[in-house]
């Protein structure tokens, strides 16, 4: 692709155009922005690494848009990332600048510039590496703050994607997103990108939804859309989201994981009757940020299905045989095509350098099926199965039962050792009945641990690595 | 139990406590008290008292302290 048709370059014909709505309800337009990113990068100086500390904030997105605009790379962190992890990443990537909030002392490093809140800090790492010729930006996998590994993504790969999900979505310039996800988390970016490629409006904020700072610059800023995980939805609902006078509102987005099927449907009844769009959407870091969306007008039929593929992009399920599953209903793993396919991941700085390992072919490690319809519906991981005595039980079908009975649990586990946790020592009984009754799955089978919370990462998803299985 | 216990039953087991660290505990004033811990104190408190929280309420319900006067509203006496 042109450097010169990404979009990122062209934000400055937005001009007077308001692009951020700050938490104290600030404007910012179109030219400020550029204005002030291209200062920033100015001071950068040459295309290299660095570590921009996300938080949904003005200063933030001006580090992004300076990165994006000038072929400088950012690996996107969250602003408040676990020291030690931190400490890893610098030493396994070396980037020559931070852009990080000044009250946060655990980025070292020389002060060389300063917007508002956030200075830009030279860290003297060597530059012993190199960066691929269309590298644009890194990002930890599934917003998890656990693993050093990063997903490169380019900017073929940020163009196609923002391409077809303001196509699919329908995103107009008057639109107004309000930020319930980091950005540092390519849901949150993905978000982020598409609105400013389009010239609307991004009112930032880190206040969560169940805080009144949020819902008051909701309804000033009058925000026509949001998105949310799987668990933003459940604290909607005990929030009464139905209930809710939000009359600026167009449509939400779902992502991050599987809504059940009975959220799912809770939630069709309820935005059909507040005359809002619910749009279920699937994808990973690996895809840029989307692979599928289910659109409104099929939502309550195919209710639980992650819809279809994203415009310019193509689903096949592969057997364990290799071969391509054709038939309706037949459970394979699921592989995606597509120009938003990322080149790859990258462990440490010489992988900067690597080529494109993936070449527009994504296995996703997710099993999944399609009806006869032509829609997708994910059953499960790959990973997420395991063998009780010789025979298959998969974890996340044995969690949901068990949640269909009102036990709040994870399960995890090994071959022969399932491990089931549950947050409510009083439920013990009842889930070993239930799974040896209801399952069929022995007793010996599994064991039951008790923890004070589901582990859980920024995003919500559950953080199975967290588990003690031991 | 009284209820003054049930209420603070509901703090110290959800997010793991002791009983001191009660009298000015407020939302992500400790990280129990995420996002996350705030459902699970809103379901405990409801189960505790059989009672069900206006959306409002949900929200305003930011520190030990402002649960004990909201809960009057729900007719439960501490």
């Amino acid at each position: 692709m042109e450097n010169k048709a990404f979009f990122f370059k062209r934000l400055e014909k937005y001009g007077g155009r308001t692009a951020l709505i700050t938490a104290q309800e600030k404007p910012v337009t179109y030219r400020e922005l550029t204005e002030r990113a291209d200062r920033l990068a100015q001071e950068i100086g040459r295309r290299c690494l660095v570590f921009l500390a996300c938080r949904n904030a003005e200063e933030s997105v001006i580090g992004y848009a300076a990165c994006l605009r000038n072929d400088i790379v950012p690996v996107m962190v969250s602003a408040d990332i676990d020291a030690e992890l931190l400490k890893n990443l610098l030493e396994r990537y070396h980037p020559a600048f931070l852009w990080a909030p000044e009250d946060n002392g655990a980025f070292p490093g020389e002060e060389v510039y300063r917007d508002q809140h956030y200075v830009l800090r030279k860290t003297g790492l060597k530059e012993d590496y190199s960066l691929s010729g269309d590298l644009a930006l890194l990002l930890t996998t599934s917003g998890s703050t656990g693993s050093p590994k990063l997903v490169r993504q380019t900017r073929k790969n940020i163009q196609s994607n923002t391409d077809a999900i303001i196509e699919y979505l329908n995103i107009q310039p008057e639109d107004r997103a309000i930020t319930t996800l980091p950005m540092n988390y390519t849901y949150g970016l993905s978000i982020l990108n598409t609105h400013l490629c389009t010239g609307a409006r991004i009112i930032l904020t880190d206040a969560t939804l169940l805080e009144k700072s949020f819902w008051t610059l909701f309804r000033n800023q009058g925000a026509t859309t949001f998105g949310g995980v799987p668990y933003t939805y459940e604290i909607l609902k005990k929030l009464r989201f139905g209930r809710m006078q939000l009359t600026s509102l167009r449509y939400i987005t779902q992502a991050g994981g599987k809504l059940s099927k009975e959220l799912a449907e809770e939630f069709n009844a309820v935005c059909e009757e507040k005359g809002i769009q619910l749009i279920v959407m699937y994808g990973q870091t690996e895809a840029t940020a989307r692979m599928s969306w289910l659109p409104w007008k099929d939502a309550k039929r195919k209710a639980g299905s992650i819809g279809i593929a994203i415009p310019g992009g193509r689903f096949s399920l592969i057997a364990g045989s290799g071969n391509e599953l054709l038939g309706p209903d037949e459970v394979g793993e699921l592989v995606y095509f597509g120009d938003n396919v990322t080149p790859g991941y990258a462990e440490s700085r010489l992988d900067l350098a690597k080529p494109d390992e993936n070449r527009g072919e994504l296995h996703t490690g997710d099993m999944a099926k399609r009806d006869e319809d032509g829609f997708y519906y994910i059953v499960g991981r790959k990973k997420r199965f395991l063998k009780l005595f010789g025979s298959r039980v998969n974890l996340d079908e044995t969690e949901n039962l068990l949640k269909k009975e009102g036990i709040e649990n994870v399960c995890a586990g090994r071959d022969d050792r399932m491990v089931v946790f549950l947050t409510d020592p009083e439920k013990e009984t009842a889930a070993a009945e239930f799974l040896t009754n209801r399952t069929g799955i022995s007793r010996g089978g599994f064991v039951i641990r008790h923890i004070d919370e589901i582990p859980r990462s920024e995003s919500g998803k559950v953080l199975y690595s967290a588990l003690e299985i031991d | 139990m009284t209820n003054m216990e049930k209420y603070n039953e509901a703090f110290t087991s959800t997010f793991g406590i002791g009983e001191d660290a009660l009298e000015n505990l407020e939302y992500q004033g400790i990280a129990a008290w995420d996002s996350v811990g705030h459902m699970q104190l809103i379901a405990a408190l409801e189960e505790a008292f059989d009672i069900m929280f206006d959306t409002d309420d949900i929200i305003d319900l930011n520190s030990y302290q402002v649960g004990k006067q909201m809960l009057a509203k729900y007719e439960v006496e501490l």
